[in-house]
Formats: structure tokens, sequence, C-alpha cells
């Protein structure tokens, strides 16, 4: 019986691979998929009072969610500040991955190294560092007026949208920097010998050669970047202010001082809900868009 | 490419400065004597460094960090060589699907990571501690230390697995006499990232502690009172150095042993 089992067992990829697989698959259903289908149930229940739950099914939460303005808001805010996060990370990271990929010749890995170390220290720390800069006796306030630049700080550096961005953006480079340079790093530069020899401007090289190939790496980092970063708590709470808000912080207050669960439920399914449909159809239109370059 | 390029070497040498002034703030605010920080600097002290040994609630935090840190990153560890395994050795149905599942939480916004995890709990009737915490963190360190594992794995001459067996070692004997220690750079390298990750990690901590407080959460505590804040940034001080030591430490591990052509695949992660 053992023998027969055996035999199943060392002729068959699947099995052998399913067995290999079991303990992560395991861990991924039992603390990520269970406790989100639990979520997504709790979000169809009503919260009567500070401790007591009505577990009878309604969709009153998503209807609270979308008559609530603060939260629509807050939504459309969070998309909005991720958008431009993802955008400004991908622009100002692909010179530098192109650089490092066309033009560095020697240690390679060392400058990738050295470009995704600080995205290992601390997330707290690189937010909190930036309201170290950012503040209103921050270093850029204090050296201007120092200076004798300024005679009151500016205000709008800290507490608001752009300070969120710039965090952000910085927080979040890594993410772009490594998908950039992997698929820039495998174009065969003989394509792009052939299109100058062909008689294409630099520009023309870019825009239909070395760009559309880039892509699977401008995708990944958009999926790495984007989806993320809609949910994130720590530097709207430490830099936004009112102004820089996110909804991660209202479905924290669910959970916290407000309590209401099934509506933080809600909020949170909505999120990922809306951030998953934005990312099919971003990288579908890239898809498409990079079918019309080439 | 011959040509030079200096533009694009001034704009990538900018983009250094970006990524890593921010960074250093913090350790040259930690030796000012002053709780603002703001330019100019007030005078060189030690006097922040010293005062974190005094700070009780520090240490119960840092201990308790490095505890939820070690055991998170051995669990995870184990189960992603499991998982890097089947990926890097063989070609089966659903390969694609279970990938992308594994991979989801590294995707998936941490807070609904935490928020979900955090309902289970409470409605399982358990008290809010480092052990939910343990559990998020071996969940979101998987992923990273599977995708290092790879690396290492898709290297790998499975010839050398296949000989073993073929002169008679059984099973286990041939992971522990061949393939482990040939993964074991890359395991060390796994480990160090997964506990660094952990040992990092701000949002599900935040979610799930309760009155338990990591590293991290013992930081956020201390960051709203303007007087505390200086031993806030000698603590961030010590935390990146010893951050930036481990993750080189890691970097070179992972290509221990690898040939040149390797090293593309590793810098995948």
């Amino acid at each position: 019986m053992i023998s027969f089992w055996r035999k199943i067992y060392a002729k068959n990829d699947n099995v052998k691979a399913y067995t290999l697989l079991s303990p992560a698959l395991i861990l991924i259903i039992l603390a990520m998929v269970v406790p989100m289908v639990l979520m997504l149930s709790f979000s169809m229940f009503t919260q009567v009072n500070m401790m007591e739950i009505d577990y009878t099914f309604t969709f009153q939460r998503y209807i609270d969610f979308f008559q609530k303005k603060l939260l629509v808001t807050l939504l459309i805010k969070s998309i909005k500040i991720s958008f431009l996060v993802t955008l400004i990370t991908l622009i100002t990271a692909y010179p530098v991955c192109y650089y490092i990929a066309f033009y560095v010749k020697k240690n390679k890995m060392l400058w990738l190294v050295l470009l995704t170390l600080p995205f290992w220290t601390s997330y707290l720390l690189r937010v909190f560092s930036w309201k170290i800069i950012l503040g209103t006796k921050g270093v850029i306030n204090s050296s201007l007026i120092n200076a004798g630049i300024l005679n009151e700080p500016l205000t709008f550096l800290m507490y608001s949208e752009t300070a969120v961005v710039i965090t952000l953006t910085h927080a979040w480079a890594a993410f772009a920097l490594l998908p950039l340079y992997v698929s820039l790093e495998k174009i065969d530069f003989s394509f792009i010998e052939a299109g100058r020899d062909l008689g294409l401007s630099r520009f023309e090289v870019f825009w239909k050669i070395t760009f559309p190939l880039s892509l699977p790496g401008v995708i990944g980092a958009i999926l790495i970047i984007f989806i993320p970063t809609v949910g994130d708590y720590v530097t709207p709470a430490l830099l936004g202010g009112t102004d820089g808000r996110m909804l991660s912080n209202m479905i924290q207050a669910y959970f916290g001082k407000i309590n209401n669960i099934p509506l933080g439920a809600a909020s949170a399914t909505i999120m990922l809900t809306t951030v998953v449909i934005i990312t099919i159809i971003v990288s579908n239109v890239t898809k498409k868009l990079t079918q019309r370059l080439t | 490419m011959n040509e030079k390029n200096n533009t694009l070497l001034i704009y990538t040498l900018l983009y250094f400065g970006f990524l890593y002034v921010p960074v250093l703030f913090l350790p040259i605010f930690s030796f000012n004597d002053a709780n603002y920080m703001s330019f100019p600097l007030a005078g060189f002290t030690t006097e922040h460094y010293e005062e974190m040994w005094s700070k009780r609630n520090l240490h119960k935090a840092l201990w308790a960090s490095i505890k939820v840190g070690v055991v998170a990153s051995v669990i995870s560890t184990t189960i992603a060589l499991f998982a890097a395994k089947a990926f890097a050795r063989y070609k089966f149905r659903g390969e694609k699907i279970s990938y992308g599942g594994i991979m989801m939480p590294f995707l998936i916004p941490e807070i609904i990571l935490a928020v979900a995890i955090l309902i289970i709990w409470i409605n399982l009737g358990f008290k809010l501690g480092l052990v939910p915490v343990t559990i998020g963190h071996t969940l979101f360190c998987t992923p990273f230390a599977m995708l290092i594992l790879i690396a290492r794995i898709e290297g790998f001459d499975f010839s050398l697995e296949e000989a073993s067996r073929d002169l008679g070692e059984n099973a286990w004997g041939t992971f522990f006499r061949v393939s482990f220690p040939l993964y074991l750079p890359g395991i060390v390298a796994a480990l160090l990232l997964s506990f660094i990750i952990s040992f990092d990690e701000f949002i599900l901590a935040f979610f799930l502690t309760g009155s338990d407080a990591t590293l991290p959460m013992y930081m956020w505590g201390q960051m709203r009172f303007v007087q505390k804040l200086p031993h806030v940034l000698a603590l961030g001080a010590v935390i990146i150095v010893f951050t930036t030591f481990i993750v080189l430490l890691a970097f070179w591990l992972r290509n221990v042993g690898q040939g040149k052509g390797k090293k593309d695949i590793a810098v995948k992660l």
C-alpha cells in the first residue's frame, strides 16, 4: 500500500509540488483568506452599540459608506494620492534605472544594492525623517529662515497632501527601481542599435523600442506601488494633517475609538475592490498601448 | 553602449541624494544638543543615547520585537523554503495561481491584512498581543523569503540531488547533506531579511499588539511628545545602523557561491 503511494508520488510532479507548497498554502488560507472572508461577512452586519453586533445580513453598510460624504471624499483622495505617487515614482525612477542598465559597466549589483538599501530601514523612521525635514521648525524652514530668505515658516510643507505625496514617493522608490531595472536590463541592445541604424532619432528609439520593451517593469511597478499606497496609514497620520488624510485613517478609527467594526470592514472591502478594479484597468490599458506602440 | 551620458549620471546622483539625505537627518540630529530638530545645530551630545539605557518600556519593546522577529522569520523562511523549492523545481498545474496567492500578502494593503486578522482573532475570543502580531508577520514575510529563496534555488544544479538519490541516499539525507548546505547562504539571507521586515513592521503591530508594544509601536507612542523626540532619534539612528548592517550581510550572503550570471536572477529581489 505504502509502495503504491510512493510510486504515485515519485511519478507525479503535481503531487510533489503541492506537498512542498502545502505549508505555505495553509498559512495563506488560515491567516489571509479565512480572515478576509470573515471581514467580508462582518461588513454585512450591524453595530448596535459599543459591545453588541447584530448578525443579520444587510448591505446597509455599503449604502452608509456611499452616503457619507467624508468617506467617499477620502476614498477618492486616497486614490488620487496613490495615483500621483505611482506616477511621480515611475517618472523619477525610470532615468536612474535606464542609466544603470545601459551606461553603468562595472559593479551594477553594487549600484542596485545602494539604491534599495534605504528601503530596508524602518518605514516608520523614513516617514518620521520627512517630518524632521518638512516640519514648521524643520530642516527646510529653519534653514530658510536662518538664511534670511523667509520670515515666517512655510506652512504648506507640513500636514498637507504635498507632504504625503513627497514622503510616499521616497518611501516606495525601491518598488519602482527594481522592476524597472530588471525589465530594462533584459532588453537586447541590438534592437536599439538596429533602430539607430535605420535612422530613427534618439527620441523615436526610446518611444518605439526601449519604452515598449520595458513595459512589463512599468506594469509591475504600478501594481506594487499603487495597491499598497492606497491603504497607507502611517504617512497620512504623521504628515497629512486634515488635508492629507486618507481612507485608512478612517478605517483605523472605525476599529478604534468610533468602534463601528462593520462599517470599518465595509470601508476596507470597498477600498480593496476599487484598487483591484483600477489596477486591472490600468494594466490592460498599458498592455493595449504597448501593442499599439510596437 | 560605449558613450557616456553625464546628464543622466548627474540626475542619478541627485536621486541617490533624495534617497539617502532624509534618512541621514536622524543620526545627525540624534547628536544635537536640543529638543528641536532645526538648523543651526546646537552642539554635540551623547546624552540622548545615554537616555535610552534608562527607559524600561524601551527595553521591554525591544525584547518583544526580537521575540516576534525571530519566531516569524524562522517560521516564514521554513515555509518559504518548501514553497520556493516547489516553484523552482517542478512544473505543475495551478502554478501561477499558487504563486499569486502566496505573493498576495506582499501586494494587499497591510491595513487590510491587519483588520482581517484583528476581526478573526477577537471573534475567536483570543486576547490581542504578540501572538497575532507574529502570525501577521509570518504571513507578511513569507513572500519576501520565498522570492529570495527562489532566486537561490533557480540557479541550482538539480543533477546533484539526483546523483545523491542514485547513490542510495534517501530524501531527508539528500536534503540535509546536499541541498541544504547549498541553499544555506540563501536561507540565512532570507532569515535575516525576514527578521528585519518583522522588526520594522508597524501596521500589523499597531492593530494587533494590544498593550504589548513592539519597538516601532514604542517609537510611535513617543513621537507625539516633543521632549521625548531626541531619544527616539537616537533609537532610530541605532536601528538604522543595525538594519543596514544586517541587510548588507544578507545581500552579501545571497550572492555567495553563485556564479556571475546568476547574480542577475538575484536582482529580482
